[in-house]
Order: structure tokens, then sequence, then C-alpha cells
């Protein structure tokens, strides 16, 4: 976490013009805003979950539901807009996808190549998996510590007696 | 003058530490002790070197000499001293200077504690530390030199980062780069023990705490970091799975892999080979790290250089260390024979399985981080990998690492019978699953996150209490307690670290599935409800601080008729910078904490107003704290204060001296 964040950060050029030239300094726009949120509950949250997986195109990482910038709001207001004209979920992500390529969703579609992505900690898990119990089976084979059933059921005899 | 005695004292750490990586190097190949014992001295040299050139550095800050282009452009006449101070690691420059501080101070640290080290093993372990510091001081001297003098200086500087002037943040780099840096240490162990061809007991004693301290540190400065954002982005979100999060991350998680196997070659002779991958590897995630803070190549929300001159400087590093490293470790990995035998039920395996799991979650982590760029690069798709797939794809590990976990700690070495190690652990199960079902029955319809959150987190911390309780033996209940003070450092570590993992886990979940959030405009004078609290906006006012101005409002929390708490959340303009930032103000307390944030005023002369309140929001720090305080105590245990000598190989020849 070493470094600057981007909080304001597009809005930064322009306010440094601002001050340059002795303006007042605009506020920034804040995450969800009051104005922006839609009457029906249902709809609203609807929204906001789908908000959580968009990207914030500007930004660095951020989702539109949390960004500042100017661009995440108008994304936010689209998205209510869609959803208010009775798409589905499906439907009004698919709307944004269109318009700005699939770098809008922060949740990767496990399509094409990104099958890749998805598969790659299952798929290492059970190769770490494999290794082990390789590994296991062929230093028990190696050590001799381990006894055979036939030599487990002897000691057991041996012990008995 | 001071400034240029400064970049002099680099260059002269930068001789120093060739001589460092060589000359002891050499001489534990040809059993030269005269040559094995320069590295001592070089260690200790090249620290006082690189600490004069920071102490330089330091000063031109304090004294804002504009003079300087790093001055300049981060800092300000006006700024307040503490941050004119920690200014000086607030940007690349600096900060690289503070990476090889520490570094530097690794390696002089492995001379005053390393007494009990044969010759051999730390004249190799001091080289190798010393071939890290030439890479990084020729990175720093050929690309990023922070003692570049202006022409003409400017009359005041460009102030620092407002986000970055808070004391969470100031000193949060410190203690990531303790944690990043000291794996270098176990890196150089892992090279030094390759080039020796020999891995025993003792070396898992000495390469342990130092894993531990770098563990210990990153802990901290990661929980540093997430309470930060917490605190200062504005929303309480504490976690973000952003690139430069993950690079910190991905070094914690292999470092807890390696800490666990460690302790299996201490006492077994086991996992050895492993053992040193993972030490290769952990410091591989650290330099991956530095490249992404570094490079620019993956957008993070935290900018830094953005120079792909030094992401290619970076890049070369990793590569030479790394292949240096693994190369060793292929052609060498063969004669590192395991002594121990252990069953397929047994502590070893469970620790295995510990191992498995942290090292693929780790590189789960670092396949989402970096497949953005791959995905352009190859597939010419431009894609983003957020939040969603991380908490899809990393959380499975979470769940079963936390779930094997009180079992495996319980378990025998070499051999165990799991229904006997469970005999224990049954009452914390049925109370783990009894009070999740609680949870499950109190919220009706929200996610199953808080639930599964419960039972693991009380599993986990009851397991622990369970393993520290059951290490008390058998008798009477006095004798046990009595017991119980006099157990060794190592099994409170154990159990403290185990625990604040429980309660760590347990807080995520709980934050992320039962925040209450409310957002509205709200007119000066007007109340509004929140959770059980009433929350009125007494007033908006414009206040000036001392590099910045601030709107800010006054809000007054009640419950049932008592004031709870008055809060003032702000929201600054720091006009030198040009940037404004939200400073949210939080009622902190042992259940919840009511964060308000106040946003821009509307038409009708109201404010929009923005509250949550965050279930367990400290137990997440305080979790992180327990698992850090952990890793102390064990670090603090007796077997790594007396002197460790399994090994001591005769000294051939005369001493040095």
């Amino acid at each position: 976490m070493s470094g600057a964040g981007t909080r304001g950060r597009v809005t930064l050029g322009l306010q440094a013009a601002a001050v340059a030239l002795g303006l007042l300094v605009a506020a920034p726009v804040q995450a969800v805003q009051p104005d922006e949120m839609l009457a029906d509950p249902a709809l609203e949250s609807r929204a906001r979950a789908l908000s959580k997986g968009l990207r914030c195109l500007v930004c660095r990482n951020e989702n539109i539901d949390d960004s500042d910038a100017q661009l995440a709001r108008d994304l936010r207001i689209l998205l209510r807009e869609r959803l208010v004209a009775g798409d589905t979920d499906a439907e009004a992500v698919a709307f944004l996808v269109d318009r700005y390529g699939e770098y809008v969703l922060l949740n990767p579609p496990a399509t094409g190549a990104n099958l890749l992505l998805w598969v790659a900690g299952p798929a290492m898990l059970l190769a770490g998996v494999g290794i082990a119990f390789a590994s296991f089976r062929r230093r028990s084979a190696v050590s001799g510590d381990t006894l055979d059933e036939a030599e487990r059921a002897r000691l057991a005899e041996i012990l008995k007696e | 003058m001071i400034v240029e005695l400064g970049h002099f004292a680099l260059i002269l750490a930068l001789a120093v530490a060739i001589i460092q990586s060589t000359v002891p190097l050499i001489g534990a190949e040809r059993r030269n002790a005269a040559w094995m014992a320069v590295g001592d001295p070089a260690a200790v040299v090249q620290f006082l070197l690189v600490g004069f050139s920071f102490a330089a550095l330091t000063y031109a800050f304090v004294v804002s000499d504009f003079s300087l282009s790093l001055v300049v452009s981060n800092s300000h006449t006006l700024k307040p001293m503490i941050y004119k101070i920690t200014g000086v690691w607030g940007n690349h420059e600096g900060s690289l200077l503070l990476w090889v501080l520490i570094l530097a101070l690794f390696g002089a640290c492995a001379v005053w504690f390393g007494g009990n080290l044969p010759p051999q093993l730390k004249a190799r372990v001091l080289a190798v530390q010393g071939m890290i510091g030439v890479a990084f001081l020729l990175f720093m001297l050929l690309t990023s030199n922070p003692f570049l003098r202006l022409a003409v200086p400017p009359l005041d500087g460009q102030d620092l980062n407002p986000l970055l002037q808070d004391p969470g943040l100031a000193i949060h780099p410190p203690f990531l780069y303790l944690g990043y840096v000291g794996l270098s240490m176990s890196f150089s162990f892992a090279v030094a023990a390759l080039i020796e061809g020999r891995v025993d007991a003792a070396w898992g004693r000495w390469v342990r705490p130092w894993t531990l301290a770098a563990w210990v540190f990153l802990t901290i400065g990661i929980a540093l970091g997430s309470w930060w954002a917490y605190y200062e982005l504005g929303w309480g979100g504490f976690w973000f799975w952003d690139p430069v999060e993950n690079a910190s991350f991905m070094p914690w998680l292999i470092a807890a892999a390696l800490l666990h196997s460690a302790i299996v070659v201490e006492k077994r002779e086991s996992l050895k080979a492993w053992t040193i991958l993972l030490a290769i590897l952990a410091f591989g995630f650290s330099l991956v790290g530095t490249f992404i803070v570094r490079s620019g190549v993956i957008t993070s929300v935290h900018a830094f250089a953005n120079d792909p001159e030094r992401g290619v400087f970076i890049l070369l590093i990793l590569g030479v260390f790394m292949g240096g490293a693994l190369t060793l470790f292929a052609a060498r990995a063969g004669v590192l024979e395991a002594k121990g035998v252990f069953g397929m039920v047994s502590r070893e395996s469970a620790l295995v399985a510990n191992n498995i799991l942290l090292a693929v979650s780790a590189f789960v982590v670092f396949f989402g981080t970096i497949w953005p760029l791959v995905a352009e690069m190859v597939f010419d798709r431009k894609l983003s990998v957020g939040e969603p797939f991380f908490n899809a794809a990393f959380s499975p590990f979470v769940v079963a690492l936390a779930a094997i976990l009180p079992l495996g700690a319980m378990m025998p070495w070499k051999r165990g019978d799991g229904a006997r190690a469970m005999r224990p652990l049954w009452p914390v199960l049925v109370l783990s699953m009894a009070l999740g079902a609680l949870a499950w029955s109190m919220q009706t319809g929200r996610t199953a996150l808080g639930p599964v959150g419960v039972i693991l987190g009380v599993w986990v911390l009851g397991g622990a209490l369970v393993d520290l309780w059951a290490r008390t033996g058998r008798g009477a209940l006095a004798g046990r307690f009595a017991r119980l003070g006099r157990l060794p450092r190592a099994d409170w570590g154990k159990a403290v670290a185990h625990g604040g993992l429980g309660v760590t886990i347990f807080a995520v979940a709980a934050m992320l599935a039962w925040k209450t959030e409310d957002i509205r405009v709200v007119m000066p004078g007007g109340s509004y409800a929140l959770g059980p609290y009433e929350v009125t906006l007494v007033d908006v006012r414009e206040v000036e601080g001392p590099n910045y101005q601030s709107t800010m409002a006054e809000l007054r929390v009640m419950r049932g008729g008592e004031e709870v708490a008055v809060l003032f959340p702000e929201k600054r303009i720091y006009p030198v910078a040009g940037m404004p930032t939200t400073e949210a103000a939080i009622d902190y307390g042992f259940w919840r904490d009511v964060y308000l944030v106040i946003g821009d005023p509307q038409e009708n002369g109201g404010w929009a107003v923005r509250s949550y309140i965050e279930p367990f929001a400290n137990w997440l720090w305080g979790g992180c704290m327990l698992m850090a305080l952990g890793g102390l105590l064990s670090l603090s245990d007796r077997r790594y204060r007396v002197a460790a000598g399994a090994r001591r190989a005769p000294v051939a020849g005369v001493p040095a001296e």
C-alpha cells in the first residue's frame, strides 16, 4: 500500500488548472449520491450490487459504487436507467459491456482464455495434493519405516505373545 | 554539502557491498577464515554508510532544502514537521533508500545476532545479502537517485500527496519494508544452504526467527495499510484486492507457509527442499511486489514511479536473483535428503496441507494480479480482474485452511490418530456450529457469509485455546493452571497467532455481511435514524488547517435519549497539491464503529451525509495484532536465544584477528 491513492486524481488536473487561475476549487462528486438513488428499494439494492462489479473506467481499480469520478456517476445513473426501463441484471450489464468492452467487468467472465484464470487455482491445488501424495508414497517406500500388511499382522502377533 | 556527502556515502556503500558479496564467498569456498571474516565489518559498514545517506536525505527534508528536486516535489514549508520527515519515504526514490537501509540493517543484524552461526554459513549468508545490496544500490544510483540537485531552486515545494499526510500511513511503509526486506534474510539463508549443499535442523532453527520477524512486520504493515484505507478513503472498505495490496499479501502468504515448513525442518528434518523453495519464492514475491509498485505496468490505485526504465531494471534484478536461485535449487535440491519419516495422518502431513493451501492461494492472487497484463499481451483482450474474482477464487482456501487448522495443530508428530486428536475438539466444533446457527437465525434473509464467519472464527479461536490447554498435560486443575504459565513461549505464540487468525476471519466476514449503510440528504438541524442510533446534523462550517481548508460538519449521535458521540467529519482541500480528501469521523467501539462522512452541499441547503455502522471493525485489526503478537512471542522463545550450536563446524585455521 505504499504510494499515493487516486481518490479524486481524475479531477486533479482540472483543479490544478483552477488553482493556477486563482479560481475556486470545485468540490469533487463523491461515491453514490442521494440524488442518484432510486426510490424503489428493491431496484436500488440491485443497482448497488451490480455497481460493485463494474469498473470505473477512468480510475485505477475502483468500482463505480465507490468511485468519486464523474464518469462513475454517469455509469451509476446509466445503470439505474436501464434497471428502471425493465432490464434484467444480465441485460443491464450486457448493455454496459457492449458499450465499454469487457474491461468494465471486475469479475472476468469464465470464457475463452479466461478459463485459464479460473481453473488455475483448483488445478494447482490438485497438482499440489498429487505431488504431496506421490512424494509421500515414494518416501515411505524408500524408507522402509512403514510395514506392509503381512509384516504388520506378524508384528501384532508378536506383540500379543 | 551534507546532501553531497549523503550521495557519496551511497556510492561508498555500493563499493562496500561489492566487497561483501564476493570476498566472504570466495573465503568460504577456500576455507580461508580471514576472507570469510571480511563479511562482518563489511555488512556493518554498509549499514552505517546507507544510514548516513538516509540521515542526509532526512535532513534535506527537515530544513526544506528546495535545491533538491525530490524535496521540491514532495514537501512544502508549511507542512507539519512529522510529515516533512515521513515525506522522505512518501515517494519512489526516498522509499527505495529506506528499502536499501533496511536491507543493510538486516545484514548488520545477521552479524550482531549471528554469533552462533558456523563461520562458513555466515560468510555465505552475508555475501548473498551483499549481492542483493549491490543490485538495489545500483538500481538507485543509476535510475532513481534521491540526491539530484536543481539548477534553479524554487521558493517552495509542491507538497506531499495529502492522502499520505496521515499518521497511519506515515508508519505503514517502514513496517511493510521491514517485512518485504526481512524475507531477503530467508532467501540468503536458503541460497547459502544450497551452496553448502546442507540443510539440517540447526539451519531450520536459524532461518525461522528471520522469517518470523519479517512475517510479523508484514502483518503489522498490511494491517496498518488496511486500517488507513478504512478510516481515510471514506466508505469503510478495508481491502480492495488492488495489485499493490496483493503485492504485500503474496509474500505474507508464502512467508506464513515458510514459517510452518521451517518448523518441520527444525523438529523433524523433513520437507527440506520444499522449505528452501519457499524461502526463495517468498523473497521472489517480495521482488514481484516491488516491480508492481514501481514499474507502473499494472494499474493500481497506488501510483508510484511509473517509469518503464525502472521497471525493466527491477525485472532484471528479479530475473537474476530468481533465475540464479532456482537454477541452484534445481542442481542441489537432490542432495537435501529428508531424514524424518511421517505417516499420512500426522502433524507433518497437516503442515504439508497448510503449505499447499497457503502456497496455492498465493498463486491464485498472483494469477489474478497479472492476468490483465497476460490477457492483453497474449490474447489481446483488455479486461479487469477485481474484487469479485478474488473473493470467489481466494475465499475457499481460507475456509479450507481454517477448517483443518485446529485439528492439524493438535495432531502428534510422526504418526497420529485423527479420531483421538479430534476428541478434545468436539466441544469447540459443537459450540461453533451452535453459534453459527444462532447467527443464522438472528439475521434472516442475509448472506450465509456471516454465520460461516462465526463458525470458522469460533472453531479456530476455540481450537487454539483447547490446544494451549492440552499442552498443560493432565492432572488437577490448579496444577494445569500453574503449568500454563510455564509453557514455552512458542506454545503461547502458536495459540495467540492462531486465535488471532480466527478473530480476523470472523471480523472480515462480519464486516462484509452485517454492515449497515445509509445515504441521504440532511438539512442542518435535521435528524435521521441509523440502526439503533439517532443522528443529528448540528452544523457545517469552514475551518482553516495548517496547509488545507476544511468543510467540517458536526453530527451528534444519540441512542435512547443519551449522547453516544459528537463526530466531526471533514472534507479537506489541499490547495498546494490541488487535491481534496475525505476525512471520515468514527466513533470507535468494541462491538461496532459508527462511521460518518460528509458529502456535498445540495441545492435545497441540505448536505449529503453517508453513515455506516461497521460491526466488529476493531476485531479485524485486533486479530491482526494478535497474529503479530503471537509471532513475537514465538520469536522470544528460549530455543532461539540459547546457543543453537547443533553443528558448529570446527574452525579451520586461526581466527582472523
